[in-house]
């Protein structure tokens, strides 16, 4: 039975989301709505919880209070046998690729089609060496995890990703640690394959040059929940210093350039302290 | 003297909700197990690794574990003229014990160690997340056929190692001391009893392939995702089992023998 509050262009809703991991708040009370077909990516500094707001919409970890809806369904009321089945229909693309290091390329993409149809093996092999093409790595197949850079093995994780042909694929820090070259190659792939494939395509990142290149709309959270969203050209003009400060990169602004110590730069040298530990 | 109280106050918790997370895990991938009728593949290829691959060093350990028994025992025996029941001492001592231990110990170190490993890095390199998030169960996937292939391995290993230790000292005995060929077989069909003595040797082995494979099991889906994590994982998946087979074995043989 489809929410109401989820019908229509809506495909991700997350409403009122509170989660903490142990002392820490990561989330405290996030709204959010993801439109299908657009690429959405949610942006924010390091630390912010943008990899775990993926685990909770992919249903792996427990929210502490909140609801998250995909494609209708609450995602955290599901029996795990029901959360499965809506898996087939989420993509995720981890920062480390997660490809098997026992599997080579074939079959690292092989694998879901493997474990969930029964199509005869000719099929997989044209499925398989479809997505391969489709992330230009079909002259690959061959090869082990082992040997692949890192550029190659998202691509391959990407592939691997949407050899079920799901409705939604999340992205978790795409682009970190990527040489220019492969950077725009996974720049251009995520926008061509989310219009070719009519995907809902999340992306979470820090990089804001290349994903403010792709994204339809972004969301900024900082400090648990979401303080801005916008196209890309709005957050860049936004009248918020603290978003003006990410954007554009500034080293000091709202977010200051020292983590806050207890004391005092020169009784930290010079005081009790230094002396204490120093005996 | 608080502080060293809360010290093992806070040990002896850690200790219970670590073994309430073993035995809940153990409680999933039993569960799991049935799923693995449609998969015998699965199961198969994990017998392959932690058994078949196991079978140079128990083949090793068996021959010269006899060998040493053999000439261990004549030299005892000769004492008080009894050598020719060199066959039943060997036979009942590898058939109840040292059958079933050493090869759960040698297990332990040979398959325990690369089957927490192999998990433990799975998880840190998130391969069974993502296994999770392609809607396919690590549990179903991963740990119940290795769960499985440790049970069903460790008693056909512990007979290939008893076999070979029984040869070995046949081989000793027979060959190098000259004990008689048909007193060595004869006494030794005599004396060892096939419920008594080879059917409580196989069910120990079942025990010990049981628990070896759920602290290997567990130990790789425990671990913390690092590297040192890892590392502490595989050391305490061969600590843990072996002392929990020589624990085991002592009740057990408590139960069977006493």
């Amino acid at each position: 039975m489809a929410d109401p509050t989820a019908a229509g262009d809506v495909l991700v809703e997350i409403r009122d989301l509170h989660f903490a991991r142990g002392e820490r708040v990561l989330f405290d009370g996030v709204d959010l709505r993801i439109r299908r077909g657009e690429v959405t990516a949610i942006m924010g500094p390091s630390g912010t919880g943008k990899t775990t707001l993926l685990k909770l919409i992919g249903g792996q970890l427990q929210p502490a209070s909140g609801t998250v809806h995909v494609d209708g369904e609450n995602v955290h009321a599901l029996s795990l046998g029901d959360l499965y089945v809506l898996r087939r229909r989420m993509g995720m693309l981890f920062q480390s690729g997660a490809l098997f290091t026992d599997l080579n390329v074939f079959d690292n993409v092989a694998f879901p089609l493997h474990e969930h149809t029964d199509l005869p093996e000719t099929l997989v092999r044209d499925l398989v060496l479809l997505k391969l093409q489709a992330v230009g790595l079909r002259g690959a197949r061959d090869l082990m995890p082992a040997q692949l850079s890192g550029g190659m093995a998202r691509r391959v994780a990407l592939a691997r990703a949407i050899a079920l042909d799901p409705t939604m694929v999340m992205y978790d820090e795409p682009f970190t640690g990527q040489d220019p070259i492969s950077m725009g190659v996974l720049v251009d792939l995520i926008r061509r394959l989310n219009d070719s494939l009519n995907l809902t395509s999340i992306i979470v990142s820090h990089d804001v040059a290349e994903t403010a290149r792709i994204a339809d709309r972004i969301h900024v959270l900082s400090g648990g929940r979401i303080v801005e969203s916008g196209t890309p050209e709005a957050l860049y003009a936004s009248e918020s210093e603290w978003v003006r400060q990410f954007m554009h990169g500034l080293p000091d602004g709202p977010v200051p350039f020292h983590y806050p110590a207890a004391v005092g730069f020169d009784d930290d040298l010079l005081g009790d302290a230094g002396s204490r530990r120093a005996s | 003297m608080t502080d060293l109280l809360q010290r093992i106050g806070a040990r002896t918790l850690g200790i219970a909700e670590r073994l309430g997370r073993a035995f809940l895990f153990l409680l999933r991938a039993l569960a799991a197990v049935p799923s693995l009728v449609l998969r015998p593949g699965l199961v198969v290829q994990q017998i392959y690794s932690v058994g078949v691959l196991s079978l140079v060093i128990i083949v090793v350990s068996g021959v010269f574990v006899g060998l040493v028994l053999g000439l261990q025992g004549h030299t005892t025996l000769v004492n008080f003229g009894a050598e020719q029941s060199l066959g039943v001492l060997v036979a009942l001592s590898i058939v109840r014990e040292l059958g079933p231990v050493v090869t759960a110990l040698l297990f332990a170190g040979r398959a325990g160690s690369a089957l927490a490993a192999e998990i433990g890095l799975m998880k840190s390199t998130e391969q069974l997340s993502g296994m999770e998030m392609m809607a396919v169960d690590p549990m179903r996937r991963i740990i119940a056929p290795r769960l499985l292939a440790g049970f069903i391995a460790m008693p056909l290993l512990a007979a290939i190692f008893s076999f070979l230790a029984i040869f070995g000292s046949y081989v000793i005995g027979v060959g190098l001391l000259a004990v008689d060929a048909g007193a060595f077989w004869g006494q030794m069909q005599d004396a060892v009893d096939f419920r008594e003595d080879i059917l409580n040797g196989v069910i120990k082995s079942l025990a010990f392939g049981f628990v070896a494979s759920w602290i290997a099991v567990f130990e790789g889906y425990d671990a913390e995702p690092t590297s040192a994590g890892v590392s502490r994982a595989t050391t305490r998946a061969v600590v843990h089992t072996s002392l929990a087979v020589l624990g085991l074995d002592f009740v057990l043989t408590a139960l069977m023998f006493a």
